[in-house]
């Protein structure tokens, strides 16, 4: 018997695969998240609207919060550490945590390293804006790759930029002839058996989900059919009008991706979306998909 | 022979990949249209809580019930065991066709899950590798079940019932298709 192997941590990614993976900051909304159909929570102590609201420096969550949720739940429960902060993914681990997110949406804890996650026995996911970002942190060891998109936003713009960014360039790869792949593995600083690989396979390695926007079951259908393995919903459940109604319903809307008159029915009286932000108008710094590199 | 795969949530393309790899008609099952002129039925691994809000959201528990009652040969991995069991530990909702009683995430969190090579005597004389990923396990099986595999503790982790088969690992994750093949065995009516 051997734990914390690759095959096991990219094994439970591909387990939440066609799911969706909320965001909730209680056990209550844990439960909620749960009965509605999600197949993992995040654990957080400030959804990513709330994050950007409050500025500051945003960091891991209480462990008292996370373990609050550990326990009102039975599906996987994630949780985020700062980008570099390894200590903070140490202590994920030792709760036991199921899945750690090294995550743009709090304050990097590091200016030039990510996680070197190969490391530990919990699995970890990380946001990309692009196929050579995704494969250099497939590189240091995460297991599940994200889209960042624009977390907090209510705004799908950024998140679809990304998704159709990492399609683009997998097509690219594919085109490649092989005697050029060491010259762009260099150039999109990925190993290049990660380059190598995916000229072949047509594929990431891992699987990638979409995130940062997301906040009506459309949004959730568009990310699938733009090739989505599964979504993340940050703030657009529980800052929405009927956080209950609207969490089924995009569970439903990522199952049934293709078939646009059940996004339609999933849609009806669901309330208001959350209010969402025009990306022009965030001022650069304040941005969140820029931290990391 | 047509064989569906539920794709309400989890790893179901995997199974598809592996069928489509054994040359085997396969069809993703979202609706309960799309039960019917199937030969069989793969359960993936998943969340059960949440494949079973989607079964129970699109109609998809009775009719899969009524299927596998009148002999329709089903297979759950992992996610899929929980949901054919007739008791489980906690109780909730599953199709309550197959008699076993299954314990959810008996071996711990995530940092627990792992991997390992199972005699299976069904299926040849090499070991089988087997990845268990938060997963159930077999607490108890009723007269009329084949126990198919069981951990070095004597755990029990694959059985077989008629046309039903259950396993708490992850063979679609695998190369080794030689679980999916005694899949289609069952389905041709053969194994």
């Amino acid at each position: 018997m051997e734990t914390g192997t690759w095959k096991v941590k990219i094994g439970l990614a591909q387990m939440l695969k066609g799911g969706v993976i909320m965001d909730v900051i209680n056990a209550e909304q844990a439960k909620i998240a749960q009965d509605a159909g999600a197949c993992a929570v995040m654990a957080l102590e400030r959804v990513p609207a709330d994050i950007r609201a409050a500025g500051g420096v945003a960091r891991m969550a209480a462990p008292a919060v996370i373990e609050a949720i550990m326990k009102a739940v039975s599906i996987p429960v994630m949780a985020k550490c700062r980008i570099g902060h390894f200590v903070e993914a140490q202590v994920l681990e030792a709760l036991e945590i199921d899945f750690i997110d090294e995550s743009e949406v709090l304050t990097p804890a590091d200016e030039a390293h990510h996680v070197w996650k190969h490391d530990f026995k919990v699995p970890f996911v990380c946001g990309c804006r692009d196929l050579g970002e995704a494969l250099r942190r497939i590189g240091e060891g995460a297991a599940m790759i994200r889209t960042k998109g624009e977390a907090g936003t209510g705004n799908v713009v950024e998140a679809v930029k990304h998704m159709r960014a990492v399609t683009e360039g997998i097509r690219k790869l594919v085109d490649t002839p092989e005697e050029k792949l060491a010259a762009i593995a260099v150039e999109m600083r990925a190993p290049l058996e990660l380059v190598q690989e995916v000229h072949k396979t047509g594929k990431l390695p891992v699987v990638n989900f979409s995130a940062g926007g997301i906040a009506t079951p459309a949004d959730a259908a568009l990310m699938m059919q733009l090739g989505a393995d599964g979504n993340f919903v940050g703030s657009g459940i529980f800052k929405s009008a009927d956080p209950e109604a609207r969490a089924k319903a995009i569970v439903k809307a990522t199952t049934h991706y293709q078939d646009p008159r059940i996004i339609a029915e999933v849609s009806k009286n669901l309330g208001e979306a959350m209010h969402g932000l025009e990306i022009k108008q965030i001022p650069p710094e304040k941005l969140l998909a820029s931290r990391g590199w | 022979m047509r064989i569906g795969v539920l794709a309400a949530q989890g790893a179901f393309l995997e199974h598809i990949a592996v069928l489509r790899e054994l040359g085997v008609n396969t069809v993703p099952v979202r609706l309960p249209y799309q039960l019917d002129a199937l030969d069989g039925l793969i359960i993936p691994g998943g969340e059960s809580t949440s494949i079973r809000r989607l079964m129970l959201d699109y109609d998809l528990m009775e009719r899969i019930k009524a299927r596998a009652r009148k002999g329709l040969p089903v297979w759950g991995t992992c996610a899929g065991m929980i949901l054919l069991a007739k008791e489980l530990s906690e109780p909730d909702e599953t199709l309550a066709v197959m008699d076993i009683k299954v314990k959810r995430n008996a071996f711990g969190r995530q940092k627990d899950s792992f991997e390992t090579r199972l005699l299976i005597s069904a299926l040849g004389e090499d070991p089988f590798p087997a990845i268990f990923i938060r997963a159930p396990i077999i607490e108890k099986v009723g007269d009329k079940v084949d126990v198919l595999a069981r951990l070095e503790d004597e755990t029990i982790v694959a059985a077989r019932q008629k046309n039903l088969l259950a396993c708490a690992f992850h063979p679609e994750l695998t190369k080794d298709t030689r679980f999916h093949r005694y899949f289609l065995d069952i389905v041709a009516g053969s194994g």
